[in-house]
Parts: C-alpha cells; sequence; structure tokens
C-alpha cells in the first residue's frame, strides 16, 4: 500500500478535482467591504423587477442608457404587456423590439457632467449589485463640490443625488484625528467615515425608499444578466442527466474491467 | 448460464451508455443548430413596416424594404383595373389557387382594395427583382402585353396583379406578403389582417 | 449486384474491406485503440490527458459558433459580445462554455503536466513527447493571451496593453517590436484585428497539428504509467505487454467515467457561477475599455498570475521579463535537469518528493499572489517563492546526479 500514497478512492478523487474548480470562488475578496450595505434583491421577485424597471426609467434613463436590452426582452421576462411597455416604460422609443437607448448626445452630456454617463446594462456586472445599492444610498451634502453632493463609494462623482427628493438630505459624520495637540478633520475619506444623519427627511420613509433602491437594482441584476434564472433551471437538468449518464458509464467501466487482474 | 449473463449484461450497459450519450449529443446540438435561427435584432429588424401611401397616386408605383427584401405598393388606376378584368393572356394560375398570397387578398385582383397591390418583388424563378412595364403593347414585349412585370434575369411574364404567364420559367405567381390598413391611408406590411387590433 | 442474399454483417465487413484497401482505417484503429497497450495501473492523474482533449473539441466548436456573431472591431467588438449574450439564440450558453473552457484548458494542462512531474513522463524515451507537450503549453498561452483582448472590455484592453508592453523591454528592438505586435501607436482596432485572425485561425491550426504530433509521438513510446516502468520490457509469447491493457475497450470506459465527472464539474460552472467569483470572466471586463481609465488593479487571468508574480518580484523591466520567461523556458529542459533514471515519485528519494511539493506549493502562491497588488509583504513572499520556483531546477540538477530511492519492481504493482 505504500507505493500506492497516489491511489484514493473515487469519492475522494472528484473532492479533490471539485475543490480545485471551486477554491478560486471562495477566496475571491471584495474590496471596500466595510462601506457595502447588502443589497438582498432576489431576481425571481418579478413584482420588485416591475417596479425596479419603473424606477430606473424613472429615475435613471434621463442620462443612462441600458442600451443592450430590448424593450420585448423586458416585457417577456417582467410579464408585463405590449400596451404597460408602451405606456409606462416607452417614451423615446416607437415599438417594444427597439433598445433601451436615449437621446440625450453624448457631447450635451459631456458637457453638462463632464463625462458622458456610462451605460447600465451591465453595471451590476461589473460592480456588484452591493456596491450599486450602497453607492445610490451614500450621497451626503457637500457643498465643496460642483453638484453640492458627494458620494462616499466614489468621491468626486460627477453624478448628482438624483433620488434626494425620495431619500432626502444626508450628511456625513466624518472622525477627526488628533496628532500632536492638533485636532485635523477629514472629509470625503471612507476611513474616516463614521455614519450618515438625515438632516432633511424625503418623500419615503427610510424603509420604503431602501425598498425602491433595491427593486432598481434588482431591476438592474437582471439587466446584467437575464439568462440567469432560465440557465440556473436547465443546470439542474443537464447535471442530473449526467448522473444518470455516469452510473451507466460507470457500470460499463467496472464490467469492462472485472477481469483485470 | 452465468457466461450468458454476463455477456447480456455487458451487452445491456453498452446500449445503455451508447443511448445515454446519443441523447446527450442530441441535446448539445440542438443550442448550437439553434443559434442560427434570426436573432432577436434580425426578428426586431425584420418588424412590421408602416407605410403611409396618401401621396401615392392613381397608376404610381412605391417600394418599401421589409425583412431586407423590396415590397412593390402599385396604386392601379381605374384604368388599369380595367386592362386586369378584360385580359385574355393565357396565365398558370388565373385564380390563384396556389398559397402566393394570404386569404383575404385570393381574388381576382390578389388584394384587399382592389386598386391597391402589395407584392413582394422577388421572382418566384430564381429571386430577381422584376422591372415595372405598365405600358401597354410595347415592342419587345409584344402586342399582347397588357402591363406588368416582366423579369429581366430569365423572361418571366408577371400581369398587373402579379399573375405569371404561361411558358416563362417562373412556376408561381408574385408572392403578396400579409398587410392589413390602419386608417385609409396606412399599411402595415408584415402584419395580417386578421390579428388587427 | 450477385443475387446471393447478403447479410448486413457481411456487407459492413465488404465495406469496411473497402476502404481499408484504399484508407488504412483498421489499421489506425488497431494501432491506436484496439490494440494499443497501455499499463493497467493507471490512476486518477492519467485523466487529464483525454480531458485537454475533450476540452479543445469544446473550444474549437464553440469558438466556432462564437465567430459567426463576433465583431472583431474596436467599435462594435463588445456590443457583438453582448449582443451574443442576449440576442443570439442559445448564444449565452456558447458564450460561456467557450470562457470556462478557457480556463478548465489551463486546469487540465497543470494537472496533466503535475502527473509527467510525479511519475518522470518527461523522461527517456519520451524527452520529445514532453517538448511537444510543452510547445502545446506555449502555444495554448498565446490562445489564451489572444482571445482575452477580443471582448474590448477593460481588462482585455489593459491586459494586453501591459503584456504586450513587456516586449518593450528587450534591448534595442524592443520599442519597434511594440509597435509592430500592436500595428499602431496604441492598441487599436488593428491589433484587435490580427489577434483575432491569430485567435480563429492560426493558433487553433497550430494546436491542432501539435496534439496530433503528441498523441503520435505517445504512441510510438507508448504511455508511461504511475510505477514508471516499461510495460514494453515484459512481453508474453503473443507479443503483448504482460502488464498492458488494449486502449479500447479499457481505457475508452475509463476515460468516458472521467470525461462525465468532468463535465458535471464543467456544467456546474457554466450553469451556476460562469464568472467563478471573477476569475474565469474578471468583472472589470463587464466595462467597455476605455483609453482613458486604467481600471484600479490590473491582473492578468489566474491562469497567467504565476509568471505575472514573477515578472514583478524583479525590480528591473528587462530582468523581470527574463525571469518571466525563464520560467517557462526552464520548463522546456526538464528532462535533461532531472538526471534520474528512476522515473516515478513512488521510487524516488524524499530529496524529490519535498522538493516537487515545494515546488508545486512555489508555483501555487505565486499564481495567488499574481492577483494581489504588488505591495510590502506580497512583493517579499514573490520574490521568496521566485527563488524557490528556479532553485528547484537547480536543487534537481545536482541532487539527481547521486539520488537515492527504492528498489523499482520488475513488473506494475496493480491491486484490482
Amino acid at each position: 500500500m505504500m507505493n500506492n500514497k497516489f491511489i484514493k478512492p473515487v469519492a475522494l478523487k472528484i473532492v479533490a478535482f471539485a475543490i480545485i474548480l471551486i477554491a478560486p470562488l471562495y477566496a475571491s475578496a471584495s474590496g471596500g467591504g466595510a462601506l457595502l450595505q447588502h443589497a438582498g434583491n432576489d431576481v425571481a421577485d418579478v413584482a420588485s423587477l416591475q417596479r425596479g424597471a419603473r424606477n430606473f426609467v424613472n429615475y435613471c434613463m434621463g442620462c443612462h442608457s441600458a442600451k443592450y436590452i430590448r424593450f420585448s426582452k423586458l416585457r417577456d421576462d417582467l410579464q408585463l404587456s405590449d400596451d404597460q411597455v408602451q405606456e409606462n416604460l416607452m417614451f423615446g422609443a416607437k415599438t417594444s423590439d427597439e433598445l433601451m437607448e436615449i437621446s440625450m448626445a453624448p457631447a450635451d452630456a459631456e458637457r453638462w457632467f463632464g463625462q458622458t454617463p456610462p451605460d447600465l446594462t451591465l453595471i451590476a456586472r461589473s460592480r456588484g449589485t452591493d456596491w450599486v445599492y450602497s453607492f445610490l444610498k451614500s450621497f451626503y451634502l457637500d457643498d465643496r463640490t460642483a453638484t453640492g453632493t458627494n458620494n462616499l463609494l466614489l468621491p468626486g462623482a460627477s453624478m448628482p443625488n438624483v433620488l434626494w427628493a425620495l431619500q432626502g438630505q444626508q450628511e456625513a459624520v466624518f472622525h477627526t484625528t488628533e496628532k500632536d495637540g492638533v485636532v485635523t478633520e477629514h472629509f470625503a475619506e471612507a476611513s474616516y467615515f463614521e455614519a450618515f444623519e438625515l438632516v432633511e427627511p424625503g418623500a419615503m420613509s427610510p424603509e420604503a425608499f431602501d425598498q425602491f433602491v433595491r427593486d432598481l437594482v434588482n431591476f438592474l441584476d437582471w439587466a446584467g444578466t437575464p439568462e440567469q434564472l432560465e440557465r440556473q433551471r436547465l443546470g439542474i437538468w443537464v447535471i442530473l442527466f449526467l448522473f444518470v449518464f455516469l452510473i451507466f458509464a460507470y457500470l460499463l467501466k467496472v464490467d469492462v474491467w472485472k477481469d483485470v487482474k | 448460464m452465468s457466461e450468458d449473463s454476463g455477456l447480456s449484461r455487458r451487452r445491456f450497459l453498452n446500449i445503455a451508455t451508447s443511448v445515454t450519450g446519443a441523447v446527450g449529443a442530441v441535446a448539445v446540438a440542438v443550442p448550437f443548430i439553434s443559434s442560427w435561427q434570426p436573432s432577436a435584432r434580425a426578428r426586431a429588424l425584420g418588424a412590421p413596416v408602416e407605410v403611409d401611401i396618401s401621396k401615392l397616386e392613381d397608376g404610381a408605383m412605391m417600394r418599401v424594404i421589409w425583412r431586407g427584401t423590396p415590397v412593390s405598393i402599385l396604386k392601379r388606376s381605374p384604368e388599369m383595373l380595367n386592362r386586369l378584368e378584360n385580359e385574355q393572356a393565357d396565365l398558370q394560375d388565373r385564380d390563384s389557387k396556389q398559397e402566393q398570397q394570404p386569404a383575404y387578398a385570393q381574388n381576382e385582383y390578389r388584394s384587399i382594395k382592389p386598386e391597391l397591390l402589395v407584392l413582394i418583388s422577388n421572382c418566384t424563378h430564381l429571386g430577381c427583382v422584376p422591372t415595372n412595364r405598365f405600358e401597354v403593347a410595347p415592342a419587345d414585349l409584344g402586342p399582347d402585353w397588357v402591363g406588368g412585370f416582366f423579369c429581366p434575369c430569365h423572361g418571366s411574364k408577371f400581369d398587373l396583379a402579379g399573375r405569371v404567364f404561361s411558358g416563362v420559367p417562373a412556376p408561381l405567381n408574385l408572392l403578396v406578403p400579409p398587410y392589413r390598413y390602419v386608417g385609409d391611408n396606412v399599411l402595415i406590411i408584415g402584419e395580417d389582417t386578421e390579428v388587427a387590433a | 449486384m450477385s443475387s446471393v442474399e447478403v447479410t448486413g454483417e457481411s456487407q459492413g465487413t465488404r465495406l469496411l474491406a473497402w476502404i481499408d484497401a484504399r484508407f488504412p482505417l483498421s489499421k489506425m484503429m488497431r494501432e491506436h485503440a484496439t490494440e494499443y497497450y497501455a499499463g493497467k495501473n493507471f490512476n486518477f492523474w492519467y485523466v487529464f490527458g483525454v480531458l485537454a482533449f475533450v476540452v479543445l473539441i469544446i473550444q474549437l466548436w464553440t469558438g466556432i459558433f462564437l465567430t459567426m456573431n463576433y465583431k472583431p472591431a474596436a467599435l462594435d467588438a463588445f456590443a457583438s459580445v453582448e449582443y451574443i449574450m442576449r440576442d443570439v439564440e442559445w448564444g449565452w450558453l456558447i458564450r460561456y462554455m467557450h470562457s470556462t473552457g478557457a480556463s478548465a484548458f489551463f486546469i487540465v494542462v497543470y494537472l496533466h503536466m503535475f502527473r509527467a512531474m510525479l511519475y518522470g513522463s518527461y523522461k527517456n524515451p519520451r524527452e520529445l513527447l514532453w517538448l511537444i507537450g510543452m510547445l502545446i503549453y506555449v502555444a495554448l498561452m498565446a490562445e489564451g493571451f489572444l482571445g482575452y483582448l477580443l471582448p474590448w472590455g477593460q481588462m482585455s484592453y489593459w491586459g494586453a496593453q501591459v503584456i504586450i508592453s513587456l516586449f518593450g523591454a528587450i534591448p534595442v528592438v524592443g520599442d519597434p517590436l511594440v509597435e509592430w505586435i500592436r500595428g499602431d501607436y496604441n492598441i487599436s482596432d488593428i491589433t484587435l484585428n490580427r489577434f483575432f485572425a491569430l485567435h480563429v485561425i492560426a493558433v487553433p491550426l497550430a494546436l491542432v497539428m501539435l496534439v496530433v504530433m503528441h498523441i503520435l509521438a505517445l504512441h510510438e513510446t507508448g504511455s508511461n504509467n504511475p510505477d514508471g516502468i516499461e510495460i514494453k520490457a515484459n512481453k508474453g509469447p503473443d507479443g503483448i505487454p504482460l502488464d498492458g491493457i488494449a486502449f479500447h475497450p479499457f481505457y475508452t470506459a475509463k476515460d468516458l467515467v472521467a470525461i462525465i465527472i468532468f463535465l458535471i464539474l464543467f456544467s456546474a460552472v457554466i450553469f451556476f457561477a460562469p464568472e467563478m467569483g471573477g476569475y474565469f470572466l474578471e468583472h472589470a471586463n463587464f466595462e467597455p475599455a476605455n483609453v482613458l481609465k486604467t481600471p484600479e488593479h490590473i491582473a492578468p487571468v489566474w491562469y497567467f498570475t504565476p509568471f505575472y508574480a514573477i515578472l514583478r518580484a524583479i525590480p528591473d523591466k528587462l530582468g523581470g521579463v527574463v525571469l518571466m520567461g525563464g520560467a517557462i523556458i526552464v520548463l522546456f529542459f526538464l528532462p535533461w535537469i532531472d538526471r534520474s533514471k528512476v522515473k516515478s515519485i513512488r521510487y524516488r528519494g524524499w530529496g524529490y518528493k519535498g522538493a516537487l511539493a515545494v515546488f508545486s506549493l512555489s508555483f501555487l502562491v505565486l499564481g495567488v499572489l499574481g492577483t494581489l497588488p504588488a505591495e510590502g509583504v506580497y512583493t517579499t513572499l514573490a520574490r521568496i517563492f521566485t527563488f524557490l520556483y528556479f532553485g528547484f531546477f537547480v536543487y534537481l540538477y545536482i541532487y539527481t546526479g547521486s539520488e537515492k530511492g527504492k528498489p523499482v519492481p520488475e513488473r506494475l504493482t496493480y491491486h484490482g
């Protein structure tokens, strides 16, 4: 048996191989963890997606496109009717086969905001849902900026707090540090951040606002990977099928090998 | 006995594994074959086309592109309709029995409204676009010609309803696409009249 | 046709005879399958060759279908990938198969190479087999690098920027060379277009030819086995190795099981974690390439990170490039650096077992370090493990001059 240190039971080999494949997944560390709040959205929640689509169209699509999404895909996945899409979600577009593009010219955008507002189709994929959720909740009053607001996750953000009427206005409290008797105040630096303080209530309660943002993030999650639910449903069947195949193939292997001594 | 059962076991496992593998192979082929279907973009680009015909005069024709193919819209004048009604030519399918038009266009004018003809302008022979020859008895087409379409590629002839003459290579009448009216002067090409909202 | 009733079987036999008179079909089947004998004691480590072959087929097949919808132009590339993901029927599946396949390729190839180091599969008479295999590995790295530019995301762009710039470290010709590779003053549409051509035609063609050569070389020498004993040394009266079994049906049946297990894991990634936490598909690559903005943290895809860590460990551009290249080139010489007559780790001394463990650990640690920012303790660690990586080869050459192992048995060990 000493010679067989590399021959181990089949099960163990499979587990070992699985770990090799899966390990990177758990090793992945997400940056800026402390400032991120958990979005807690659920892409299977169609009602939330519908609300999120409405929120997106009303509050984001003035400046941001979602140009890889077709209204028809939105209609089908969000279980809406053509009329619902046409009345509530389509303003510039004429037919539901069109993409969620916007009419703002990039040159205008650059003049107004200093840069072109990015397309948001894939924002939840590139930044993560938690980041988008937290970003939208991390605007605070800062009179040192051109927009009058700043963002804790994206300091110097050229985007104003579009949702302030719903959320209200908040201020950010930062630590002061003391060194050799000199007290230093800090601004806009995440590492000195302590808390937000709501100084002017908005139209929504904090809970209602959280839900508003969650729905919006949910919509963006769907927008980034609209195939995800179908993919997971199908994946279960594919893997079940492969297990059946495995049983036959394994029994065949044992039968073929039974005389090898 | 035991050797027999051993063999049949092997046989069973061979068949079971092969069949499962074949099923898997077919299942894997499905997405790849489906990926050649018109994509969502192709379907969007092939969506029904809205046409305003208010400016189309009697005897004039306009073309629009639907699903990448030219569609002719001919407004036949009363005189043209008259020629059509008295036509003596030898036609392959005078009564439009072949399914080259939607049911609502299966009449002697091959159209919903007698004057307005909508046709896909690809010859049913090999897909060339026939030219408009609406005049009567031109020199090159002979004294029997009462106006219609002439395909320059292989000489197929069609009348003012897109019906094919006998003795030409094209086997079928020109195709009438699905279309419907929204109001008097707006056509939607690509949507059937039945599904009118 | 004669009037004699012909049964299906004899018709098949006749067809085969007709073909065999014109093409060596039966002969090839015998030489490469039914009468190709391999040691009967292959273990877990021996499945990765066939798995690499399976992944190659997956990559070629899905790649062909991706080219049907992908557009190799800077203005269209990113959008065409999203078009595949959304508008093309099943496009997402085809794309995820290809992106997961790329990582799977490297996983199985690294394990395949590790197997060779465990059992001395590169040793006499299989040196050429190893060299061809190394060429496959280099071609595979080129293929991975070229393909990574194609989605034209932020990581595609800046990854290519960093790697192409490495050539600039070469004295004298460096800068003109970099410009020649890019075909422009910066990475552009032109670069993308030529990378596309190389990725879909040139390198795959080379890969397929190298794989054929690899298999031919293998079948010339015969497979090694976990005992590292040549089974051809003990033949029966019929000329068949006593410890050998035919590739078909024995190893076809066994490999099929391995392939299915692999496909289960492969499917698990495709259907449930296609991004694999940002390692198979990097998050920043979902942003279109932006010439004005470098991502905060650039790391190559995971399969390049060990070499990337070596590159960054050296505080000198040329030195880093040379060392990184050396880390790959040194592997070509392994058959001559390892002077031990004993092939299998089972009969080699602790000096080798320990060294191989340290080497493998170094490779893994460097791989992890390559994904982390190059600062502070990480740089120190990268230097230590770079030293260990190269130290392995120096040590191996010296140690194997006088290695004391265990006696190698005459026949294979096999326990049913």
